[in-house]
């Protein structure tokens, strides 16, 4: 899974760079996501502004990419487009995370 | 068969365009599934099905076919699935058929949206594919025949909040 991480201010920003975030790699997906966030700083987000369909499986792995992570340690999302942000709307997952209009926010918001 | 000429753009942007159908067949496996979903959008975009309702149908698509893959050719190697789709007057109706498994007591999963309160700990990974299925289908049928399974479903554009 194409998965390009930057650190800046403490936040690990884990950008995806692929369409798809669907059954096919979902397991790809989350074992990456481990491989990124096991040893990083304690909040981490996830930029999905590439992607644009994610099937039930994704949800799931993003899920699992969140309980995944040592204790203390936070995933957000960030750059939802219209069909990603609406899976999570429905299957009220939106109430789960926390989640920013864009990657830049974040770090603006903990710079600021 | 009459076909309404001249629609205007209101019609359009309903997804009221001219008929049009395809039927589609791939190997049950999940890269089989990804070519054979890429390949229904482009389908449904050549047809006209305005954009904003492409990710939806290929959303109840894609949980539809995975669940073929991950289900009904569990225990057998992968067999084909095939889907048979019609798009008129603001409707997208599919027929899937496969060679597998029946659904566990003969009938798809009632789709009930699994719990997200509580601990991150208990946070559900999977249970949700029934659910949006059922949530953005108006219709869904599904019959044993054959030795194998068809699953009709019935989308109806416009209907649903984007």
């Amino acid at each position: 899974m194409d998965l390009q991480s930057t650190e800046t201010n403490n936040i690990l920003i884990i950008t995806v760079n692929e369409a798809r975030i669907d059954a096919s790699a979902a397991i790809r997906f989350k074992d990456s996501m481990r491989a990124l966030t096991d040893d990083g700083p304690p909040h981490v987000v996830l930029d999905l502004s590439k992607v644009v369909f994610i099937d039930s499986s994704g949800l799931g792995a993003i899920v699992a990419a969140r309980k995944q992570l040592r204790a203390g340690q936070q995933l957000d999302l960030a750059g939802l487009t219209p069909d990603v942000a609406k899976v999570f709307r429905l299957t009220r997952m939106d109430a789960v995370f926390v989640i920013h209009d864009s990657p830049d926010s974040v770090s603006g918001r903990a710079a600021g | 068969m009459t076909a309404k000429v001249g629609r205007d753009t209101s019609d359009r942007r309903a997804g009221r365009h001219m008929p049009f159908g395809f039927s589609l067949t791939a190997r049950a496996t999940e890269a089989g599934v990804r070519d054979l979903l890429s390949e229904c959008r482009a389908r449904l975009e050549a047809g006209g099905v305005p954009h904003q309702y492409l990710g939806m149908v290929e959303l109840v698509w894609a949980e539809a076919l995975n669940n073929v893959v991950e289900h009904a050719y569990a225990e057998m190697a992968a067999g084909p699935v095939n889907i048979e789709a019609t798009v008129a007057h603001g409707q997208v109706l599919a027929h899937i058929r496969d060679n597998g498994l029946p659904f566990p007591g003969a009938e798809p999963p009632p789709g009930h949206l699994p719990s997200s309160d509580g601990e991150v700990e208990s946070l559900p990974e999977g249970g949700f594919g029934w659910f949006l299925i059922r949530d953005l289908c108006e219709r869904v049928e599904y019959r044993r025949e054959d030795g194998g399974n068809r699953l009709t479903l019935d989308i109806r554009l416009g209907t649903q909040t984007t």
